[in-house]
């Protein structure tokens, strides 16, 4: 009687411990990955309302939360993160546009690559912020110059990418595919491009990160609107709560981009031991 | 009797005074003067050599990705240049495009040759069979140990069904003993696919295992020395003949 409890006890058991020892398995994973921002954002919050920290430049939490909540609700934001959203999707499409091609292009041909290379580091490393004067006395104070300074600074990192990919593209794949009597264009299709495709995505990353960078330099300068406006203008009016809020805003796009891009990375090249 | 003379004409390589140099840091090196050679249809030829003695360079011209200075190449009596066809190269490396799978990759070279993804498909799996890599045809390469992914090399360059099968130095890069289990593997598709096949190796017991000739080829310029493997098949090497033919070939090197 008694070995018999015993035994359904211990077979009963295993899986509640099992179940058990799923979720704490799953929470220590969460707490080693997001354990140290939680504590981050747990004293910011103490120490803002306890007044260890000055509350008027860091309000507490819960403060920013009500003035996202209110700038969301009432469509403000709202309109912020559209405009924002327009100018840098805008550039970083054309960017990414002709930056793709035009890189797939250039590292085909060895020739052209070197005569552009140097005018390509020279653009690249006069600063688009410091075009940008240049851009609003040759496209005015609209939104022309502002989608083009982002435009001009998220082109780089994805054209050198791509040339970069189709440069170091394995030869001996190339010369393999020659063997079985492929064509200039069927080596392109079936070997350069898919080979290039990590590196386009490491300069798609860049740009995107890049996208985001310059839309927030570039609404802080000249803008009536836009979530890079709302930050310098919360702090002109001392709405600190809204100027956090917008800054958590453009956190969560940069964030949010960046995911989107990896997913798609790991979708296209689930070959690759690197993702 | 034309239609004869072609179907006993299939895979047949001549090369007539064939010549080739390289410009190296402004010196010029004859890699092959005046070669002349003729491998029959269906066999096996091994060529052999120190490095620089140019075995590469002439599979490289016959293979089609090198032009040679002088002299020409003839396949079933027809001179050739460039890539063709009727051949097919299995390298040192695999070369596997890391993006598609076993079947994928076996395919590649029938697709490229125009033949649709299905049909291609279907066929690449019966040398995957072949190559004994059944099981795998979903794999990616960097699943595949060294030795499978040269398979799979193997297997793609039998899809196209080339009558000469070019092989740079196939095994080189495999241990030894998968390279003991590869010879074995080559000696019994170049049997059951009847192709010509030329070898280049630097493996003398290799070279004896798999052809009929052996093709000895040196730096200092003399002409390549044939030298006959009349061991029979399939061959033991530890048999008194095959022993015997590798101390002679040993010997041409000076080695004992």
């Amino acid at each position: 009687m008694t070995l018999e409890t015993v035994e359904t006890g211990a077979l009963a058991a295993p899986p509640i411990r099992l179940a058990g020892a799923r979720i704490g398995q799953v929470a220590r994973a969460g707490l080693a990955r997001y354990g140290l921002l939680l504590g981050f954002l747990l004293l910011w919050q103490l120490g803002s309302t306890f007044g260890w920290i000055n509350p008027t430049v860091f309000p507490p939490l819960d403060r920013i939360l009500v003035a996202l909540w209110n700038g969301l609700a009432s469509g403000a934001l709202i309109d912020d993160i559209a405009i924002s959203l327009q100018r840098s999707g805008l550039a970083f499409a054309a960017a990414v546009g002709l930056g793709i091609p035009l890189g797939l292009f250039m590292g085909q041909i060895p020739a052209m690559e070197r005569a552009l290379d140097p005018i390509l580091q020279f653009f690249r490393q006069t600063s688009a912020l410091a075009l940008y004067p240049v851009f609003i006395l040759l496209l005015g104070l609209g939104e022309a110059s502002k989608v083009f300074v982002i435009f001009w600074a998220t082109l780089f990192p994805i054209l050198l990418a791509t040339i970069g990919g189709v440069k170091e593209v394995d030869r001996k794949l190339v010369e393999m595919a020659r063997t079985y009597g492929a064509t200039r264009a069927t080596i392109f299709r079936r070997v350069v491009l898919p080979a290039s495709v990590p590196s386009i995505f490491v300069g798609l990353r860049l740009s995107a990160t890049t996208a985001l960078l310059l839309l927030i330099a570039a609404e802080m300068i000249g803008a009536n609107r836009g979530l890079g406006f709302q930050v310098m203008n919360a702090q002109y009016n001392f709405q600190i709560p809204l100027m956090f809020a917008a800054i958590f805003l453009l956190a969560g796009l940069g964030l949010t981009a960046n995911a989107v891009l990896v997913r798609l990375q790991r979708r296209l090249c689930r070959w690759s031991d690197a993702v | 009797m034309t239609t004869a003379t072609t179907t006993v004409r299939r895979g047949e390589v001549t090369i007539r005074d064939l010549s080739k140099s390289f410009t190296l840091n402004g010196r010029r090196l004859d890699v092959l003067r005046g070669i002349h050679l003729d491998v029959a249809s269906g066999e096996a030829l091994a060529i052999v050599g120190p490095s620089g003695c140019g075995k590469t360079t002439l599979l490289r011209v016959l293979a089609g990705l090198e032009e040679p200075d002088r002299g020409e190449v003839m396949i079933d009596g027809a001179p050739v240049h460039g890539i063709g066809r009727q051949r097919a190269v299995i390298f040192q490396e695999p070369r596997l495009l890391p993006w598609l799978t076993v079947t994928q990759n076996v395919s590649f070279g029938l697709e490229v040759r125009g033949q649709d993804r299905a049909s291609a498909a279907e066929k690449a799996r019966h040398y995957i069979r072949l190559v004994g890599l059944a099981g795998f045809e979903d794999a990616y390469p960097r699943q595949l140990s060294g030795g499978m992914a040269q398979r799979v090399g193997i297997a793609r360059a039998l899809t196209v069904q080339p009558e000469i099968l070019l092989l740079d130095e196939p095994l080189g890069a495999l241990d030894a003993m998968t390279k003991l289990t590869m010879q074995e593997e080559l000696a019994r598709i170049w049997r059951e696919e009847g192709v010509t096949m030329i070898l280049v190796t630097h493996d003398l017991e290799e070279a004896i295992f798999l052809a009929d000739r052996v093709l000895v080829m040196s730096k200092s310029g003399h002409p390549p020395r044939p030298i006959e493997i009349d061991v029979p098949r399939p061959r033991d090497r530890s048999a008194p003949s095959f022993v015997a033919l590798r101390r002679r070939l040993m010997a041409e090197f000076g080695l004992h």
